[in-house]
């Protein structure tokens, strides 16, 4: 071969590596212009890629959450090994919500769907989407073992040669408390991996390709390569961190020793606390999957995602650990742990690349599942009033944590990739009423950059009528830290409109009369607060984000009566 | 009765003006000026009348369109706004939807605001989803604002509450208040300007339409003005964003309809190519000083959609701009343009764009005092242009200039010749616009097997046939007025209005007489603002449910029938729906039943405007075979070589004539580069048609 020949065919391979990113970013946005579950066509929370006859992910759509990263990425290989490759038909829809064998609780279903072209299998698409309901206690802590959470689906055929399987989906319609939404987000996942077969077929037409296996090895070895030259870039050596967790029935520590080698980066967790009677526990899929995440976001976030760009990051993850919970353990709301294992991998990586990381952040999202009706209020109510049955989850965010050279972001999910609902959409498909839901001031860590503002929210049903929350708030008892002199981002608050202050973890009555309150923790500051440019100071008091008490107290600046900048006394303050 | 009608686009660089009297077009360029662009239109208005020999009492109509919106949005030049809300919710614009637009960027930038959290006032009231009153307003707590509202000179005010799209009364005793105590200070309601669900957007667009309100109606006003003291007494209609045309009125009132007004333009003068030349599936390439616009176009119809983000801050990633909830011919706009910037980035790789020299200074080669080198001064470093011929020989272009900042900025810390630099520019902006043609079909479920491409704009010609050739398209159109192919659009533009309100419906309670009523309503408002503007002509309209799966987030649209709907239509609706989502996805979802999340009532004039036959330029005189005008060294982009291209001027070619590439064919506004393997054939329109040899 030439040289300008080998150049065009590398510039060729370049070319479909970039369609197939495209291929399953059409798969994503299928779903999302499908789904029934705001869980899904809202928030966002799925992911969707192609993998190799092997099990390897090859593209990962761009559009998805990190959670399902390494978890979905694993997932396949399970599918393969009970349905080989070669007993798959053209129109065959495979799926599972299996925690151990999908992304770590039975909410997430996963769908795998074989790819044929001139009648042989050439590849597999597989999605993992979150769906609002499938039976058993819901989406919350309180289950004592997997059996309680949910109704369990081991990895079935949904779609036989394109025929529906109606056993299947009678056995999941008689099983959740949202028949239709649940059968219509089957359908949706379907016809998602079926828009990427479509897809891929074109691009195989197109290009003349046979198999995807030599593209496969370049798209391998192009991001092996350049993964290691990422962590090359870290300093050698081993670096170590632990964070906290209010935990359910006792505080949780997440400890981590991170050693930077030639061939990769591993991350031990001995010393992490032992397993939860309660859903809290962590399948380790998906602790592999934040614990990566975290690491890539600093180390190699340009990098595409795939098997050999995910490889190099190994975790040892010891038996009886939380991050280790093996079946049966109860693990419905896993990421409110796992949301926390960027913060602990960023801890580790501020002792080699301080200026490539930030500081802790609110991370476990503060989602709100609501239910109402009669399963919250029974009979002994006698003939008061009942809110119509409803059963509704939105995903909420604190502030993350401030960042080298910016302010942390205000009310914004980190490390989770979901978005959020309109309120006037949950308000339509749920008699409820949000009667606050906006920035809470002084919330955001105080540093030389600050810390993101957190949002508060209250929360009623319609009438004021008894619901209730199925709690899964962290950072309450241990607020986000800061990093260089930054101060720590404020605590997290749940709490009834009323006054009294409720369990961080668990199912709890709001009564007749009253609302949900709650105070989303704040990201942590970074640097010195003195050292806050004081044109920044004065903003954020204008704007009512910080008080001119805790901009004289922490920050060390004057505030004027008229609301500009006191350079005399700010002077003074700072010495 | 003055027949001759007028069509002026201002965009970032260029004012583009075109007028066609008797079946003769006359088209001219003329610069920008973005401190006062109404002088940049004056000026064309007078050079057109001088050039065409037209009289400015002979106007009969004055079309318009004009980034001037998009531009204050971007670079935060409109009026000071305040924001009236439902207290409790002053931080919708600022929350969004609590989201990164990127996953592993630590360092992402969201966009600002454009009323910071002082000026976003909360005002006790609150209603329920079906808009009953759960709260009511607390008048006396708006008009206790009145006297801060003054203090911070606020020029323009927006009113967002919740679900007041479904009643929007408070909304508009807020508006009776705040008139009462402010007389001049406009107010924009959402309940008007987007009456559709979801607050962040709806909130979104109402402020922007607020931020640009006051900016928009002095400017059209003094436009108005100044057209009237040139003796031109015609009606004035502005472009909107969805493709048809207002009058001043209503854009005074809903401004940001306007935002993207000139590639609505160019989208539309493609789709009426398209229809002439009988072609069915197009992709539209508008290169112009600062962006490109790549639009869909399948049977004569630009690809439309509801939704639009403004001014990205994240170098135009989806998710990093401003959310903007109005009708819109869709399409992806990239920062590649003539003007656009090169630079060699931290990791030593030439990037063009997003950044531009725009007008002032422009390109070196402008000779303003630009220093940095853009794509026009690559074109022109590669042979592609005669810098003696360049706007119609208006402006000397500066070849050493072009020279020297390309070496300086690129060439030099590259270790390349200026000319290399120069290649190395073009090839990477010809890719990224392939590429996000690529994304974009993609997205939009089409292909381009088969399509035709239609290049237009100052630079859309130059770089057709690689854009084609990247994105595998084997066909190229230029038709004649390329340069100024969003102007021409105007002109066939109907006058036409949407309007979109949300009702929600569900078929297993389908309240005929409540949609009837509403569609009565929106057919009433959208043709009084057409009336206006169509004196008697025949009007067409269509009817559009947006419906879903019960549960499902995202609607698809199913045509209605214009005629009151009866009891028997309804069965027919719901299998219209299955089928047009069968078309979509596969297969319908047993079972569900379907709900109608909103309506939109289309009222236009009939396509007119459009000739059978080719409108005969100033530019069209017949010449019975091609001969060069001279040659030029020209460096090839694919190979690198460097050898003479004929040159030929389109005034000169007849319908019939066959140039094979390379070539270049001149004409004032543009070039038409032929690149090697392609070849050239000039129809009987008088349009340029480019065809890729099979090899």
């Amino acid at each position: 071969m030439s040289k300008e020949t080998a150049a065009l065919a590398q510039i060729h391979r370049q070319i479909m590596w970039n369609r197939l990113i495209a291929v399953v970013e059409e798969q994503a946005q299928t779903m999302i212009r499908t789904a029934f579950s705001t869980t899904v066509r809202e928030a966002g929370d799925l992911s969707a890629g192609i993998f190799d006859l092997a099990g390897r992910m090859m593209a990962q759509a761009v559009t998805g959450t990190p959670g399902h990263v390494n978890s979905m990425a694993e997932s396949v290989g399970h599918f393969l090994r009970k349905f080989p490759a070669d007993t798959m038909q053209p129109g065959d829809h495979y799926i599972t919500n299996d925690p151990w064998l999908g992304t770590g609780h039975l909410h997430d279903l996963t769908v795998v769907t074989p790819a044929f072209h001139h009648g042989g299998i050439v590849g597999l698409f597989a999605n993992t989407a979150h769906v609002i309901d499938v039976g058993g206690l819901g989406m919350g802590p309180e289950g004592r073992s997997v059996f309680e959470e949910g109704m369990y689906i081991p990895i079935v055929k949904c779609f036989d040669r394109g025929q529906p399987n109606e056993t299947f989906f009678d056995i999941i319609r008689a099983g959740s408390r949202l028949p239709v939404e649940l059968e219509g987000d089957v359908y949706s996942l379907c016809a998602c991996n079926d828009a990427g077969v479509h897809r891929l077929v074109e691009m195989l037409d197109e290009f003349e390709m046979d198999s995807l296996d030599p593209l496969a090895n370049f798209i391998f070895e192009s991001s092996h390569r350049a993964t290691l030259a990422e962590i090359a870039r870290i300093p050698k050596g081993t670096y170590r961190a632990e964070i906290n967790s209010d935990g359910y029935e006792a505080p949780v520590t997440l400890k981590a020793e991170m050693t930077i080698l030639d061939d990769g980066i591993e991350v031990n967790y001995a010393g992490t606390s032992g397993l939860s009677s309660r859903g809290i526990n962590v399948p380790p899929a998906y602790c592999r999957a934040y614990s990566c995440f975290g690491i890539k976001c600093v180390v190699a976030p340009e990098i595409p995602n795939n098997w050999a760009s995910l490889a190099p990051f190994r975790m040892k993850i010891p038996d009886g650990c939380i991050l280790n919970a093996p079946h049966p353990y109860p693990v419905s709301v896993r990421h409110v742990i796992g949301h926390l294992l960027p913060d602990l991998m960023m801890g580790c990586l501020h002792q080699a690349v301080p200026e490539r990381v930030t500081a802790e952040g609110a991370s476990a999202l503060w989602n709100l599942p609501l239910r109402g009706g009669s399963s919250v209020s029974g009979q002994a109510r006698g003939n008061r009033p009942v809110v119509p049955d409803f059963e509704i989850i939105t995903f909420n965010s604190g502030g993350t944590g401030a960042r080298p050279t910016s302010d942390g972001l205000n009310a914004t999910a980190f490390p989770s990739g979901v978005r959020t609902m309109p309120v006037e959409a949950t308000e339509n498909v749920a008699p409820i009423v949000f009667w606050t839901k906006e920035l809470r001031p002084d919330s955001g860590g105080a540093g030389r950059t600050r810390g993101g503002t957190a949002q508060i929210m209250e929360v009623g049903a319609k009438g004021d009528l008894e619901f209730a929350v199925n709690a899964v708030y962290d950072r309450i008892a241990n607020a986000p830290k800061g990093r260089e002199g930054g101060l720590n981002g404020a605590a997290g608050v749940i709490a009834l409109k009323s006054g009294k202050t409720l369990r961080t973890k668990g199912f709890q009555v709001i009564p007749d009369g009253d609302r949900l309150v709650l105070k989303l923790p704040g990201g942590a500051g970074m640097g010195d607060p003195a050292m806050r440019d004081p044109a920044l100071v004065v903003r954020d008091v204008r704007d009512g984000l910080v008080s001119a008490n805790n901009a004289r107290d922490l920050y060390q600046v004057a505030i004027a009566d008229d609301g500009t900048l006191d350079t005399a006394a700010t002077t003074k303050l700072r010495g | 009765m003055p027949t001759a009608r007028l069509a002026v686009d201002i965009g970032g660089t260029f004012t583009d003006l075109a007028l066609e009297q008797d079946g003769k077009r006359t088209t001219i360029k003329v610069l920008t000026t973005p401190a006062a662009p109404e002088q940049g239109v004056m000026a064309g208005v007078h050079e057109i009348l001088r050039s065409s020999a037209v009289a400015a009492g002979d106007i009969g109509i004055v079309i318009h369109g004009t980034t001037l919106a998009t531009n204050a949005v971007i670079e935060r030049k409109g009026a000071r706004t305040a924001l009236f809300t439902t207290q409790g919710f002053r931080d919708v614009i600022a929350m969004g939807n609590e989201s990164r637009y990127d996953q592993y960027d630590l360092n992402i930038v969201l966009p600002e605001p454009l009323v910071p959290r002082h000026l976003r006032l909360p005002v006790p009231e609150r209603l329920d989803n079906e808009g009953n009153v759960l709260l009511p307003l607390d008048i006396a707590a708006v008009r206790a604002l009145v006297p801060m509202l003054k203090h911070e000179k606020v020029e323009s005010i927006a009113v967002g509450l919740l679900h007041a799209f479904v009643n929007p009364a408070h909304e508009r005793r807020v508006r009776d208040v705040l008139t009462g105590e402010l007389p001049g200070i406009p107010v924009s309601l959402s309940s008007e300007v987007s009456p559709e669900m979801r607050e962040w957007e709806r909130f979104s667009t109402t402020v922007a339409n607020a931020y640009v309100q006051p900016l928009m109606a002095r400017y059209l006003r003094e436009l108005a003005n100044g057209l009237h003291d040139l003796g031109i007494a015609a009606p004035v209609f502005l472009m909107l964003s969805g493709g048809g045309l207002t009058t001043i009125e209503t854009a005074c009132r809903f401004p940001i309809r306007l935002v993207e007004s000139g590639p609505a333009g160019g989208a539309i003068f493609s789709a009426t190519i398209a229809r002439q030349c009988g072609i069915a599936n197009v992709l539209s390439f508008d290169m112009g000083g600062t962006t490109a616009k790549i639009c869909l176009i399948d049977n004569g119809k630009p690809q439309t959609a509801r939704a639009f983000e403004i001014a990205r801050v994240g170098r135009f990633r989806k998710g990093s701009g401003l959310p903007l909830r109005i009708p819109v011919i869709e399409m992806v706009e990239i920062g590649a343009g003539g003007g656009s910037i090169a630079h060699v980035d931290t990791m030593g790789r030439i990037a063009v764009g997003p950044e531009s020299a725009g007008a002032d200074p422009g390109p070196a080669c402008y000779g303003r005092g630009g220093t940095e080198p853009a794509v026009t001064d690559a074109n022109l470093a590669l042979g592609r242009y005669d810098p003696a011929r360049f706007a119609g020989g208006t402006m000397r272009l500066d070849a050493a200039a072009a020279h020297d900042a390309l070496l300086a900025q690129v060439g030099g810390r590259l270790g390349l010749t200026a000319e290399m630099a120069a290649l190395g520019v073009v090839e990477m902006v010809d890719e990224n616009m392939a590429n996000a043609a690529r994304v974009h079909a993609i997205e939009s479920g089409k292909t381009y097997a088969g399509r035709t491409l239609i290049a237009f704009g100052g630079g859309g010609p130059v770089h057709a046939c690689r854009v084609a050739e990247k994105v595998g398209i084997q066909r190229v159109l230029v038709p004649s007025g390329a340069g100024v192919g969003s102007a021409i659009g105007f002109l066939r533009a109907p006058v036409g209005y949407e309007v979109v309100r949300s009702l929600y419906q569900r078929f297993s309670s389908f309240d005929v007489m409540a949609v009837n009523t509403l569609l009565a309503d929106m057919e009433a408002e959208a043709m009084q603002v057409v009336a206006q503007g169509s004196f008697g002509a025949p009007v067409t309209q269509h009817r559009i449910a947006y419906m879903r799966y019960v549960g499902q987030g995202h609607e698809i649209p199913v045509p209605l029938p214009t005629h009151p709907l009866g009891e028997e239509n309804v069965p027919e609706l719901r299998a219209a729906y299955d089928t047009e989502y069968t078309r979509f996805y596969d297969r319908p979802v047993p079972g569900s039943d379907v709900e109608i999340m909103s309506y939109a009532v289309v009222v236009a004039t009939m396509a007119g405007n459009e000739p059978d036959m080719p409108i005969a330029g100033d530019d069209a005189v017949f010449v019975p075979e091609a001969t060069p005008s001279g040659s030029q060294l020209v460096r090839d982009t694919t190979t690198g070589e460097v050898a003479p291209w004929s040159v030929y001027d389109r005034t000169g070619l007849a319908p019939g004539v066959r140039i094979p590439g390379p070539a270049i064919i001149a004409e004032d506004e543009t070039s038409t580069l032929v690149c090697q393997g392609w070849n050239a054939t000039v129809n009987g329109l008088g349009y340029i048609e480019l065809a890729l040899e099979n090899t």
